[in-house]
């Protein structure tokens, strides 16, 4: 499904990925795990296409084809999702319209039929309900005056909505309250699936609680320094990053 | 017709083909027409006013006007760059040969409707009535201008059985003379400025509403402007009255071909609410800018001007310019009658080598007089963006109260925006509060965007639209749709 082999990308001429290496098969989940600022969500922006990031070494194949040849957009329609760390507000956009120009967006690169305002609404509403998302937030502006949680509530609706097969989740978690970790975890659960390959940028041991991966990297200092499966997330919360310090240095 | 995209020239040159298909309303209508000589004398407004069969007084009037306007020099206070106009390289009239008088629909010009017909404008009352019908289309009264004259009026008979006057000027100074004597030029002077000055002097037609006491306009009233004929200065007057208790919308579209020689506008438009009367004054004006180098274009000079002389009127000018090489334009509000409202919500677009410098007046005069200003101003390109507003309070204005938010979007780095807000206060009740931001637009938007599926282009027109809401949310349901469309179109490729 994705694999990533010796990718190097700086921003500003400043190195921040040095040589990762990942290969996602498809309906798995990874974990990616790591101190702060070691380049995590770096990747999850390289694959997608985020301008700045510039790549000087590596390749990055995802369904066989060269997904850095590809533009952001293009990815998207490729069902490459990310869900960002730091949702982003459009003020004056309604959420609704938002999805629907993305839902129809990604149809028409797919030489899909563009969804009708009543076949819209109803695929909408089949997914905000599960996820807790009231009519009113469907009306609001993107992400304006939304708290923490129902930000990242709202990128994994428009997850749910898009129906990607390569889903980077970058701390969805963060800053939700306990209820709205389960929610969110089941919202993402819902959507395991042996087509869809989903990666998740975490710090905490709860949510793989809720969503177990089959594998659990630890990206430090640019590089993954270590891989396993689900009990290395365990190890890390005991024993903290110290072990890949020293190794870096 | 000649010159439409799809022809024969598509396949010679395909970058001008693709150029002209971005202004759709590009094109040109081959129809004969009756010209006065090229220039402007004495003689052309004679000639003008002979053709129109108009009162002396009216002919005094605009002589009056133009020799005022012969001592009147340019105004460059604006920030505009541009070629002195040459007024006497300019036909000051031109109308559609055609019988005298129009019994129906029937005797125009089949070319004529075929034009409107293409510019979604559909003359015909049953072919509009079938539209409402299925939904398809709102319901709406227009008065067709082309060239200098109106070519034709819709749903008049509906609207005399409410008594609502909705007509051409020429035929109003027919029909109604003492109506148009007692209020032409009484919100804008014949002396008030040079462009308004020249309009009162060649002014060919435009159209003229009268809203009878306490009557609710049942539809919205529209007129639809074209200019065609080369060299040709379009001078429109349009004068609307609102008398106690009514309430009329009232919409203005525009339209023009390409040509690579700039076109003069040099319209007026006067509003009048008396006492509890309400008028809402939308404009969509997509006069051709021009092509990206600057070449050809319309230059919009207008004076529009609402007096809100009752006590509780209200008079709403939204506007949402995105063509033009050049726009100037300040729709204002005299807010004489106690607790009256001023409102004015502009969207103004500027790409390539546009010049925008619009606002609006709020003088209040009257006590507890309010008005609020919202002005968003994108430009891309090389385009030049600048909001002018003045804000007036006289001495009798007891707690007066405005509230103005003028936002700038810049896209790309060789684009300008300016603000130029003035506080004119002469009473100490009086509460103005002035916003302002100037943003650029922020790659964390268009990246989000791009991540969900846009395109960079829907992307802008997305990000945009939004940034103007609160002045497309003031548009006619049925013509916002049409005004966000136009804003995406207008920014097409200037993002790259
Ligand atoms: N736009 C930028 N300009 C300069 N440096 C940047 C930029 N974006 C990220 N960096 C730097 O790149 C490094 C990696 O940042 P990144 O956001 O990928 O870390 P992270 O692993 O996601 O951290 P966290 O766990 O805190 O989210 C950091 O040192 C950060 O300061
Ligand atoms: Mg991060």
């Amino acid at each position: 499904m994705l694999i990533i082999k010796d990718l190097h990308a700086t921003i500003d001429g400043r190195e921040i990925l040095k040589g990762i290496n990942l290969t996602v098969g498809p309906g798995e989940i990874h974990a990616i795990m790591g101190p702060n600022g070691s380049g995590k969500s770096t990747l999850s922006y390289v694959l997608a296409g985020r301008e700045g990031y510039e790549v000087t070494g590596g390749s990055v194949t995802y369904d066989g084809k060269d997904l850095l040849a590809l533009t952001p957009e293009q990815r998207a329609a490729e069902g490459v999702f990310l869900a960002f760390q730091y949702p982003i507000e459009i003020p004056g956009v309604s959420n609704t319209t938002f999805l629907k120009y993305a839902v129809n967006a990604i149809r028409r690169h797919r030489g899909e039929q563009e969804l009708d305002a009543m076949e819209f609404l109803k695929l909408v509403r089949g997914k905000t309900r599960a996820l807790g998302i009231s009519d009113d937030m469907l009306k609001r502006a993107v992400n304006v005056g939304f708290s923490g949680g129902e930000k990242k509530r709202n990128e994994v609706l428009q997850m749910a909505v898009l129906n990607p097969r390569l889903a980077l989740l970058d701390e969805t978690d963060s800053g939700l309250d306990i209820d709205a970790l389960r929610i969110v975890a089941d919202g993402v659960n819902a959507l395991r699936s042996p087509e869809r390959s989903m990666v998740l940028i975490t710090h905490y041991q709860r949510l793989l609680d809720y969503i177990v991966p089959d594998h659990v990297h630890v990206l430090a200092w640019g590089r993954i320094q270590r891989s396993g499966g689900a009990e290395l997330a365990r190890e890390l919360e005991a024993k903290g990053y110290a072990e890949f310090a020293e190794r870096a240095a | 017709m000649t010159g439409s995209p799809d022809s024969a020239v598509a396949d010679l040159d395909p970058i001008r083909a693709a150029a002209e298909q971005k202004y759709k309303y590009g094109f040109t209508t081959d129809i004969e027409s009756e010209t006065a000589p090229k220039g402007l004398n004495e003689d052309t407004i004679r000639f003008i006013s002979a053709k129109k069969a108009e009162p002396a007084w009216l002919l005094e009037w605009r002589l009056k006007a133009y020799r005022l306007w012969l001592t009147m020099t340019e105004p460059h206070w604006a920030k505009l760059n541009y070629a002195p106009i040459d007024y006497q390289d300019s036909f000051y009239y031109s109308a559609p040969k055609a019988k005298p008088a129009l019994k129906s629909l029937d005797e125009v010009d089949p070319e004529l409707l075929a034009t409107y017909a293409k510019l979604g404008i559909p003359l015909r009352e049953q072919e509009y009535l079938a539209g409402v019908e299925t939904g398809a289309a709102p319901m709406i009264a227009v008065d067709a201008v082309f060239d200098s004259v109106s070519v034709a009026t819709t749903f008049k008979a509906t609207l005399e059985a409410k008594g609502i006057i909705f007509c051409s000027i020429s035929e109003a100074i027919q029909k109604y003379p003492d109506l148009v004597r007692q209020y032409l030029g009484s919100v804008v002077p014949y002396s008030d400025n040079f462009y308004a000055t020249l309009n009162s002097a060649v002014f060919t037609d435009g159209s003229f509403v009268y809203i009878p006491e306490g009557v609710r306009c049942p539809m919205e009233l529209s007129t639809y402007f074209r200019i065609n004929a080369k060299n040709t200065g379009q001078f429109e007057r349009t004068l609307l009255i609102a008398d106690a208790g009514s309430y009329v919308s009232y919409l203005e579209g525009c339209t023009a071909p390409q040509r690579d020689e700039n076109q003069l506008h040099a319209a007026v438009v006067e509003l009048v609410a008396l006492d509890d009367a309400q008028i809402k004054y939308s404009t969509v004006q997509n006069w051709y800018p021009g092509d990206e180098n600057g070449k050809g274009g319309i230059y919009n000079f207008v004076t529009k001007r609402g007096a809100c002389r009752g006590r509780n009127s209200k008079i709403s000018w939204t506007q949402v310019e995105t063509g033009s090489a050049i726009t100037w334009k300040y729709p204002s509000c005299i807010l004489q009658g106690d607790n009256s409202v001023g409102e004015f919500y502009s969207v103004a677009v500027t790409t390539n080598c546009q010049q925008a410098d619009t606002g609006t007046k709020m003088i209040h005069i009257g006590r507890n007089t309010r008005s609020t200003i919202v002005s968003k101003g994108i430009s891309a390109g090389r385009a030049q963006n600048t909001y002018r507003g003045l804000v007036k309070i006289m001495p009798k204005a007891e707690n007066a109260r405005n509230h103005t938010q003028c936002d700038s979007l810049l896209i790309g780095d060789r684009c300008g925006a300016h603000t130029v807000p003035s506080i004119e206060s002469r009473n100490s009740s009086a509460r103005v509060e002035h916003e302002a931001t100037t943003s650029r637009i922020n790659e964390d938007q268009l990246f989000y965007c791009r991540q969900r599926g846009l395109t960079p282009e829907d992307a802008v027109s997305l990000i945009v639209n939004g940034f103007c809401k609160e002045v497309l949310k003031e548009l006619p349901m049925e013509f916002a749709v049409e005004a966000q469309k136009l804003v995406g179109i207008s920014l097409e490729g200037s993002v790259g």
